[in-house]
């Protein structure tokens, strides 16, 4: 079973709710996924348009877990205020934390996501941090408070997959009891039932499904993806050989030579 | 008094940021308010003072990734 700080979940789909055509869409893309999760964020709200308002009637109806980000917020003090802000609109102790270290890339500044994250533990939040597959930092957003590690798979919104197989490697084996959590860089369902293949708990992705010509079709794409990822983990996929193996038995095969 | 909301200027009389939210038509929307960069927490708003100068943001759910 699937926990993320103590709450189940019905499934490792993580879907965000930015660049959909249109509402609707949005909404469908999370009814045929089944997506357990819908990220979101804040932005200034204007008094005459509302928008916020209308968009949070929508994500009410979608009856998932809430996890709001700190996207955008390059400095400690901006990340730890927006998660303030967000856990009173969102009344959600669950902060998706960003903290933006480099431009072309959104890579994370770890240093301030470590310091940010235990400052927000400390304060009750339930840190999700998106950090990369650094070891050290891992360990040392455990140790600030963290009990979920987000990785990226490749720099937001490029869709390359997953840039480090290496190192996510390392980091599942590194970590057998922690929730890990691919965020960001997939752009096919593939690179999402790999990430489940290697033992990973889930997936959080937005642009590949948003931007897809169908996205509802894509959202399900990506939750059967999933669902047979995590069914091959569970199923001890065998070891790769350098070499062919018979897979049909030699013995009794008849002399034909 | 001159203040920032969200970034562009306005003239406001409202004397607390509660205030200032029912003028700009913020009255019963489910937004998060920062003054200064600082927070304040929705049950704070009637006690906080404004003055001139001050930078306001008011920020609503919105979509994200």
């Amino acid at each position: 079973m699937l926990e993320f700080y103590g709450t189940a979940l019905a499934n490792g789909l993580m879907l965000g709710t930015a660049q959909y055509p249109s509402p609707a869409i949005l909404a469908n893309a999370f009814k045929r996924s089944g997506a357990s999760v819908a990220t979101v964020s804040l932005r200034r709200e204007s008094g005459q348009d509302r928008a916020g308002q209308d968009f949070w009637q929508l994500i009410r109806e979608l009856g998932v877990h809430i996890l709001p980000n700190t996207a955008g917020c390059h400095s400690v003090k901006e990340a730890v205020t927006t998660a303030h802000m967000a856990r009173e609109v969102f009344d959600t102790k669950w902060i998706k934390l960003e903290v933006i270290g480099e431009e072309d890339t959104l890579q994370p500044d770890v240093f301030g996501l470590v310091e940010a994250a235990r400052i927000l533990s400390e304060d009750g939040f339930q840190v999700f941090p998106y950090t990369t597959e650094d070891l050290v930092v891992a360990d040392r957003l455990l140790h600030a408070g963290c009990e979920v590690l987000m990785p990226w798979g490749a720099p937001i919104g490029s869709g390359l997959g997953l840039n480090n197989i290496f190192g996510l490697r390392a980091m599942r084996a590194h970590f057998p009891d922690v929730p890990l959590v691919i965020d960001a860089g997939l752009g096919l369902p593939s690179q999402a039932a790999a990430a489940m293949e290697m033992g990973f708990d889930a997936v959080l992705l937005n642009t590949a499904v948003a931007k897809a010509g169908d996205p509802a079709a894509m959202a399900e794409a990506f939750a059967t993806a999933i669902r047979a990822g995590q069914l091959a983990h569970a199923a001890d996929p065998m070891e790769p050989r350098d070499m062919a193996v018979p897979s049909t038995p030699v013995i009794g095969k008849a002399f034909l030579a | 008094m001159k203040l920032q909301l969200n970034g562009a200027p306005i003239n406001s009389q409202a004397a607390t940021l509660a205030d200032l939210l029912v003028a700009e038509g913020f009255a019963d929307a489910k937004v998060a308010t920062a003054v200064n960069g600082t927070f304040v927490p929705a049950l704070a708003r009637s006690d906080h003072f404004l003055t001139a100068g001050d930078t306001i943001e008011v920020l609503a759910p919105m979509q994200g990734g």
